[in-house]
């Protein structure tokens, strides 16, 4: 087991590391930028590290300050949390040349499914249905129009590098499919570097469901089941939870199973996630890995039971997993909302500032995880993330009413908060009933 | 030294009052003594002083009414002073803090010489010191002008970013 680890992160997610670390008996580095110097969370870890100015460029993208901060720390793994370097495969690389433990899958790995439409290649020989699309990227528009045709319109033009919803352009017609790839790869160049675009059916109001893995170094392989991530704005995501509701328990199975054939075939190791969109037929197709711990990772944890942070501290220490699928059962049901420094009434314009008050929900199945606390300034350079509520009630019905009695007790003074937002979702009977998709807020909530 | 106002001879004037001042002062081996007494002020500096001293007394040495001077405060303000050189210059003291993070060295190489010592002089590109990160030593330039007053961090000493590493006056 690791004797000391760093922390490339900041926030949230690097507070839920160190208490996974501390509860293990490992020591721990932070590293913070001027922007987040004096936060409370610093003093629990056993070392702080200042590594830069505010921006986060300078400091925590920084992969030559961090490496040097995990040699004067003297630490034997970095864990890189979500964003930032958490999907760099070249940080990866070094924080191994440098003798350095990377608590996430190996570089290699990390690579294949980096690629979107190498990704999809792979689900295809993995035999994980994929949204019907072109067979690679599109050469020209002769192509885009034949393989439209093909798969047939509407159809959905995406580039190969992309992420968080960018270099995505929906093309109806013919008409309009040559501007629609001409879009996407401009804004792709501009965006990754790489104007690579490929072709997919359009799925209308889909679902977002994704797979939680875990997989060791010895071959092991499980699923934590899945997660239902529809409620999104701007394909951000608001809203987890698990189980997905409505979904008929075959499709559930044969989902998990196809994710994990799929982490198995490229040797995957440590935590990952498998997206999926699921159609109104109930027919899921894959769509990308994120091969990193995610946001939404608390909602797995409390139906399973399982400490995901633990669990990929200890993979990435050569650790054997401690259970067998069969051990893994979903129990009950968990709901996560993301709590924004952001102004819902304003198109949710950022909020940054002081925290004047704040009071923090509590009770049976009730779980607050957050950086966050009365005097903390809200800065600027980061997302607006403060927090996560998420509750655990024994039915779903339960989850609802235990997390609008949770976001009436959360009281944040100070600056404007996602709170009102959530609580007029959860009220929603198309929430209640349990039968959300992606255009869900924008056509039901926001219209409004 | 303020003229004296009467030649009645009482007050911190008095001349004879004075000479003991002095003596006392030899005696007990004090650098600077502040009298006080109503409107009256008198104020003696011994020359001489001890280099290690910054060249400067602290003149917060509190009024001595022609009382045998106490053990304790003069022996107190000489530790006082590695702070004092600050009080006079402060506008002109300017911190030199690390761009990255790594290991401070104060050497090019474990047998040379420091880079700087306290007193020397410092132009834009002169090299102040090392920073290891990642095997790389870089040197790093002072980008000011000015004397060396002190240095903050020791030899092989871990530094993040921001941490003040030297303390230059930019009048010297």
């Amino acid at each position: 087991m690791f004797n000391r680890i760093l922390i490339a992160n900041r926030g949230e997610i690097a507070l839920r590391i160190i208490r996974a670390c501390r509860q293990m008996g490992i020591e721990t580095v932070a590293v913070f930028s001027e922007g987040d110097r004096g936060n409370a969370y610093l003093d629990l870890a056993d070392e702080a590290i200042c590594i830069g100015p505010a921006k986060s460029a300078q400091s925590y993208l920084k992969i030559d300050q961090i490496i040097s901060a995990a040699e004067v720390g003297n630490v034997e793994a970095i864990h890189p949390g979500y964003g930032f370097l958490a999907e760099n495969s070249h940080f990866n690389e070094v924080c191994r040349s440098c003798k350095i433990d990377f608590i996430g899958p190996t570089p290699e790995a990390m690579d294949l499914l980096g690629d979107k439409n190498r990704a999809r290649d792979i689900a295809r020989k993995a035999k994980v249905p994929v949204v019907p699309g072109s067979d690679g990227l599109l050469s020209d528009e002769d192509e885009a129009l034949k393989v439209a045709h093909d798969i047939g319109f509407p159809v959905l033009v995406k580039a190969t590098a992309g992420g968080g919803g960018k270099g995505m352009r929906v093309a109806a017609n013919d008409l309009v499919l040559k501007t629609a790839i001409q879009q996407a790869q401009s804004e792709a160049k501009a965006a990754f570097g790489n104007d690579g675009v490929y072709l997919e059916k359009y799925v209308e109001r889909p679902r977002h469901v994704e797979v939680q893995v875990l997989a060791d170094l010895h071959g092991n392989v499980v699923h934590l089941w899945e997660r239902e991530c529809s409620t999104q704005r701007r394909h951000q995501k608001l809203i987890e939870e698990s189980p997905a509701p409505n979904l008929p328990q075959e499709t559930r199975e044969a989902m998990c199973k196809a994710a994990v054939r799929l982490i198995k075939s490229v040797d995957y190791t440590n935590a990952g996630t498998v997206e999926f969109i699921v159609d109104q037929e109930n027919n899921f197709y894959f769509i990308e890995v994120n091969a990193r711990i995610q946001v939404e990772h608390p909602v797995s944890e409390m139906v399973t039971g399982i400490d995901l942070i633990r669990a990929q501290i200890s993979i990435a220490a050569g650790e054997p997993l401690p259970f067998t699928q069969s051990d893994i059962v979903q129990r009950g049901a968990a709901i996560e909302c993301r709590i924004n420094a952001e102004d819902p009434d304003r198109n949710f314009q950022p909020c940054p500032g002081l925290i004047k008050n704040m009071f923090t929900p509590g009770g049976m199945g009730v779980r607050f995880e957050s950086h966050v606390y009365p005097g903390y300034v809200v800065p600027p350079h980061y997302d607006s993330m403060i927090g996560k509520l998420i509750v655990h009630q024994p039915t779903r019905s339960e989850a609802i009413a235990c997390m609008l009695r949770a976001l009436d007790e959360l009281r944040i003074e100070g600056i404007k908060t996602t709170v009102p937002f959530h609580k007029k979702v959860l009220q929603h009977s198309e929430f209640v009933e349990g039968w959300v998709d992606t255009t869900f807020v924008e056509r039901v909530i926001l219209t409004k | 030294m303020a003229e004296s106002e009467s030649e009645s001879g009482a007050g911190v004037f008095d001349e004879s009052r004075f000479l003991r001042i002095v003596e006392l002062m030899k005696e007990h081996d004090l650098a600077e003594v502040d009298l006080r007494d109503a409107e009256q002020r008198i104020c003696i500096k011994r020359g001489g002083m001890a280099p290690s001293m910054g060249g400067q007394m602290a003149g917060f040495m509190p009024p001595a009414y022609m009382q045998p001077p106490p053990a304790a405060p003069p022996a107190a303000a000489p530790t006082a002073a590695p702070s004092a050189p600050a009080d006079a210059d402060d506008s002109n003291v300017v911190l030199i803090k690390s761009p990255m993070v790594g290991t401070f060295y104060t050497k090019p190489n474990p047998k040379a010489a420091s880079y700087v010592k306290v007193g020397d002089h410092v132009e834009p590109e002169t090299t102040i010191c090392i920073i290891e990160a990642m095997k790389v030593f870089n040197e790093i330039p002072a980008e000011i002008s000015g004397k060396v007053v002190a240095i903050l961090v020791g030899d092989e000493e871990p530094v993040e970013f921001g941490k003040p590493l030297f303390k230059i006056d930019t009048t010297g």
